[in-house]
């Protein structure tokens, strides 16, 4: 059974008896998918929003930092890549994260690894993608973002770029032992629930206008409308969905909900994979703090190695799910 | 209750970093606390304790809120708890 059938009886039940409309109308689909699609959503944010929050109380960056002391550099990029899908990515916390890692003496490299992985793999672009298109597809999304988080903090680590860093980065050089408490069990979980609402709360206007406006799309626009624009033979469909995503960053939770609804339209998959890890990964406010502790020349090199790994991402997820 | 000597709030001066300053504010004028809140932006300061998220509470240089914001009410029991210390 399809674990989402309660969510689908009280959309029709609302649709078609509460509100009266004609099951073969469009306004019954538009408001049948809004409500379906609300319900999946927010039930889908909570349940994972929750459960990352938990796990990550197990792995605070400071512990993630000691993990990563003295590996070889291969090594250092992967698990720095993974243990970024643990951490709640806020802009504000960039600096921080990137100082702390240097300054104990994390390859830059790895550094770069981390700061990619974080804001692309993180629980809320997961729980769309999977209500979205299910959890083999979020999967796939977790694993090639990890994937070029690995490979350009590694390409970023050969460029030998230290010298673009501001001076007082890699000056100093700190090795101040964590003084973290404890925390009991029944901590962890007040912590994970008051996060869960806290992420909810902030996203929740985002997340409803996103869906109401892919139910209007999904109601009146015929399918396969932007195949001829964005299918996946059109080769400039990729690099375009990426160079869109920049700028949306701050809106990324309304518009990831449109995400089944543009493939439903006929934007391929690939497509659509590379424009989330745009809106995820490259984001001008970042880009904006990021200036603080290193040359415009490193945030080019940075952003270019990334977007390029995306495209490349996305091409090849065009060409596996034809 | 007594005063601690210092009351900090780190952060980079994003919006959850000023929210954890404001409450911290509040929470200090309900325990009748006289010492400053002090607002640090200085983000090497947050190294230099040893921690890397951004915002962080700290009472008498000893970080005791890390990375997320807590209600007034817990900020209370976090003060009251390390001056209990």
């Amino acid at each position: 059974m399809n674990v989402f059938y309660p969510a689908q009886a009280l959309a029709d039940w609302f649709t078609y008896s509460i509100a009266g409309l004609n099951p073969h109308s469009h306004a019954a689909e538009v408001l049948n998918f809004f409500v379906f699609d609300s319900l999946k959503i927010f039930a889908l944010l909570a349940a994972i929003v929750f459960a990352v929050a938990y796990l990550r109380s197990f792995l605070p960056p400071e512990k993630i930092r000691a993990f990563l002391m003295g590996k070889p550099t291969f090594i250092a990029n992967i698990l720095a890549a993974v243990f970024g899908i643990a951490t709640p990515f806020c802009t504000c916390s960039a600096i921080p994260l990137f100082l702390g890692f240097l300054q104990t003496g994390v390859p830059l490299g790895a550094t770069f690894s981390f700061l990619v992985s974080s804001p692309m793999v993180n629980e809320v672009a997961l729980a769309l993608l999977f209500s979205a298109f299910g959890w083999k597809i979020a999967l796939t999304y977790a694993a090639s973002g990890v994937a070029i988080a690995t490979l350009s903090g590694m390409a970023i680590g050969k460029m030998k770029v230290e010298n673009l860093l501001a001076d007082f980065v890699i000056k100093k050089r700190t090795d101040k032992d964590v003084p973290l408490g404890k925390l009991t069990a029944k901590q962890r979980l007040t912590n994970a629930w008051r996060y869960t609402l806290e992420i909810l709360h902030k996203v929740w206007p985002f997340v409803l206008v996103g869906i109401g406006i892919g139910s209007w799309i999904h109601g009146y626009v015929p399918v396969d409308t932007l195949a001829g624009y964005a299918g996946a033979d059109k080769w400039y469909a990729v690099p375009l969905a990426t160079l869109l995503g920049i700028p949306l960053y701050s809106n990324a939770a309304g518009i990831l909900p449109l995400i089944g609804v543009l493939q439903e339209k006929g934007v391929a998959m690939g497509t659509i994979l590379a424009f989330m890890m745009a809106v995820t990964a490259l984001s001008l406010p970042e880009f904006m703090i990021l200036k603080k502790i290193m040359k415009s020349k490193l945030i080019i090199i940075f952003a270019s190695t990334v977007g390029l790994g995306i495209m490349l991402t996305g091409y090849l997820f065009n060409a596996i799910f034809k | 209750m007594k005063n601690p000597k210092t009351i900090q709030v780190f952060g980079s001066g994003c919006p959850t970093c000023k929210t954890l300053h404001e409450r911290t504010v509040k929470a200090a004028v309900e325990l009748g606390i006289a010492t400053p809140v002090e607002y640090v932006t200085e983000i090497q300061r947050i190294i230099d304790l040893g921690l890397m998220q951004s915002p962080v509470l700290a009472i008498d240089d000893e970080p005791v809120i890390v990375g997320f914001v807590p209600s007034i009410e817990d900020i209370k029991n976090s003060i009251k708890d390390k001056l209990a210390k």
